[in-house]
């Protein structure tokens, strides 16, 4: 229990510090997520799940943490001007783990939708916020994360839409790591949408110095019943930046959602998501993509469960590995008793463009119902010989060649967003990554 | 002389295919190879345009006082050769716009002119899909994804004019094609025929070459050249097919 010691300290020592800077709501399951934590405590490189990737090491180094809260000078529209042709989102800032209160996008969102911080939300509606805070992730859940950013985050970002209201501007989240020190931060996003509304988020993360960054982030998605969402996911943070991210969604009837998490630079990431669909007729497209070369590492997990009939969930990942990266993907799909009518699809996907790099994938279905339409294909190679030689020979050097096969990889997962801005940024963007023009974060190029 | 090829051997897999190959290729001629099934013209095409898949094992192949056979692919691209392909691969996810800028482009580049800009690009794009009568939905397509037949080869012959190669090389561009495509795929090749380029054309059948009239006619038998004539070679072999060369051959 080496590694798990130090934060077991950390919160024994400081909880009423933690509690202080935060709100009751966020702190009412904070006892229980420790007890979990001190119980589970990390998964070891032989739990089966987490064999590819060390969480333990991962957190074995002492990093800073901002309890106090304190103000941590950026400006964020300094390193983030903000213009993206034909999409205008409404613009909301985290640094590390604090909401940036000082910088809010002005009368765009409808009446009684609320984005913004987390904190500030749970202290201003309790009975709203207590409903779903920790609801979706339970501190028991077996995930890694939970226990500890439950007990440990302070602060976050909430968006909650009202019954009906439809929000037309994006939401988009620009988390900033800065700092002049090692720093840990943990993260919490609450996404309430009510029955019958509408909304769409773009989060994005960046790094914008060379220390040490270890981020954990817990996001939970709670849609109403006939509600429509959207949560394009884009990491371009640096390679000294690891990252630790549990999606929880749950969908009521009628329900349509997309998910899109697109890894372009980072350190190491282990990106969990869990969807239950937990009312008839539920739609999840779970989509993801990754550029990874260096000695970048990318671990994605996934859940879905079917838990009522006539739900559809379509799953498409794909990753394109060059240099000695390191990817896994273990995906589950679970079609639960009585979940007739699913139809489930799952397809993952992978390039490996030199012997240095290693792909692991696990794809899982369990099916405990009749009468269901199932799939799962994984596939991993290298580019299509005779593509490269028909582009050859009409003159194309190999490495464009490479290049635009590459991005035609990847574009399938693109295709799955819904905002045409975005979808056309983001082909431009993966273009540019593979070209090698984003070999270090800038700043937001969504928006550059 | 615009190809000159001494004695080429070629293999693939270890097995020898070309056996000692000699070919002459002067500017504004059309050459046409016949013979029968796995005799190599395929082979022949292939090795020329340097795919991998093939070894040369012995002979020299001169393109334009360069030696060809120690350009890579995309240099004997630029250079000026083109293979129409028997079999176009499909590429999905890469549009024709994409994919053909990025060859015209390189092609300026060897050549030392600046890229083409993207008025001037769309313009030619258009003007040149006009010679073998694709539509306007051509650019934005994948290429060669969900393409018929027909249209396959008519993009290869869509690429042929963007390049405007010094040699072109057809392997059997009209296999698999019916008669309107056919018509249009031989009308594109004869509208970018000039006195300064050259077409080798390999096929099975006298009906390609009532529309692109060769001015030589080959026969390409067990990996030679066993016989060369004027065109009405081509028309004896319709006639008589390939058993009488067989039998001269001693088989």
């Amino acid at each position: 229990m080496k590694t798990e010691q130090q934060y077991i300290d950390l919160f024994t020592q400081y909880e009423d510090l933690i509690c202080k800077n935060s709100s009751p709501v966020m702190n009412a399951p904070r006892a229980e997520a420790f007890a979990a934590f001190e119980r589970n405590g990390f998964p070891s490189l032989k739990s089966e799940d987490y064999k590819y990737t060390d969480v333990q090491k991962a957190f074995a180094p002492d990093y800073g943490l901002n309890l106090n809260r304190l103000y941590i000078p950026v400006n964020p529209y300094d390193v983030f001007r903000c213009d993206v042709p034909n999409l205008s989102t409404s613009l909301y800032f985290m640094v590390n783990d604090i909401f940036y209160d000082k910088a809010l996008p002005k009368g765009h969102l409808p009446e009684g939708v609320y984005a913004g911080s987390l904190k500030v939300f749970t202290e201003r509606y309790p009975q709203i916020a207590a409903q779903y805070y920790a609801h979706a992730a339970l501190p028991d859940a077996n995930d890694p994360i939970v226990p500890l950013n439950t007990m440990l985050a302070q602060d976050g970002f909430v968006l909650y839409v009202p019954k009906n209201i439809a929000v037309e501007r994006t939401i988009q989240l620009v988390n900033i790591f800065r700092g002049d020190k090692d720093m840990m931060a943990n993260r919490r996003i609450l996404v309430i949408i009510e029955p019958g509304a509408t909304a769409r988020m773009l989060v994005c993360d960046h790094s914008i110095d060379d220390v040490k960054f270890l981020g954990t982030q817990v996001v939970e998605a709670f849609i109403g019943e006939g509600a429509s969402f959207d949560y394009y996911d884009l990491e371009e943070s640096n390679s000294s930046t690891m990252r630790f991210s549990s999606f929880f969604l749950k969908q009521a009837a009628n329900t349509n959602v997309v998910v899109n998490g697109i890894t372009l630079t980072n350190g190491l990431s282990c990106n969990n998501y869990y969807v239950s669909l937990d009312g008839e007729n539920g739609e999840i497209s779970l989509c993801g993509m990754s550029v990874l070369d260096k000695e970048q590492h990318l671990d994605t997990h996934t859940l879905i469960q079917h838990h009522v009939p006539h739900c559809k969930s379509n799953e498409l990942f794909k990753y394109v590995l060059n240099d000695r990266a390191i990817g896994a993907f273990s995906g589950r799909i679970w079609v639960k008793e009585g979940a007739d009518k699913t139809e489930a699809y799952q397809t993952n996907r992978n390039l490996c463009a030199t012997r240095e790099t290693r792909m692991y994938s696990k794809p899982q279905l369990e099916i405990y119902a009749d009468d269901v339409k199932c799939s799962h294909g994984m596939t991993t190679g290298q580019l299509d010989e005779n593509a490269m030689f028909y582009m050859r020979s009409r003159g194309i050097p190999p490495e464009e060649a490479r290049m635009l096969l590459s991005v035609a990889f990847t574009s399938d997962v693109i295709e799955h967003i819904r905002i045409p801005a975005l979808k056309d940024r983001l082909h431009n963007l993966v273009e540019k990554r593979f070209r090698g023009e984003l070999a270090k974060c800038e700043g937001c190029r969504i928006c550059k | 002389m615009m190809l000159e090829i001494k004695n080429l051997h070629a293999s693939i897999n270890g097995k020898e295919i070309l056996k000692g190959i000699n070919l002459s290729v002067k500017e504004g001629e059309v050459h046409a190879i016949m013979g029968p099934n796995g005799s190599g013209k395929s082979t022949l095409s292939s090795v020329l345009v340097g795919n991998p898949a093939f070894t040369v094992t012995e002979g020299e192949v001169t393109f334009n006082g360069k030696n060809l056979l120690e350009l890579s692919a995309e240099d004997r691209s630029r250079e000026g050769l083109f293979l129409s392909f028997q079999y176009p691969v499909e590429i999905p996810g890469v549009s024709m716009v994409n994919f053909m800028r990025a060859a015209v482009n390189a092609h300026r580049q060897y050549k030392g002119l600046p890229a083409v800009s993207a008025t001037d690009f769309l313009k030619m794009m258009r003007e040149k899909r006009a010679i073998v009568e694709l539509d306007n939905k051509l650019a934005s397509r994948s290429v060669n994804e969900g393409f018929s037949g027909g249209e396959k080869k008519r993009n290869e012959i869509f690429q042929m004019a963007m390049l405007e190669p010094k040699l072109s090389i057809l392997d059997e561009t009209d296999s698999g094609l019916d008669i309107d495509a056919l018509r249009i795929v031989a009308n594109g090749v004869n509208k970018l025929k000039t006195p300064e380029n050259a077409a080798i054309v390999i096929t099975h059948y006298q009906r390609l070459l009532d529309y692109i009239k060769p001015d030589v006619v080959h026969v390409l038998y067990k990996g030679r050249i066993v016989k060369t004539a004027g065109p009405e070679l081509a028309l004896e072999l319709e006639e008589k097919g390939y058993d009488w060369i067989k039998r001269e051959m001693g088989d």
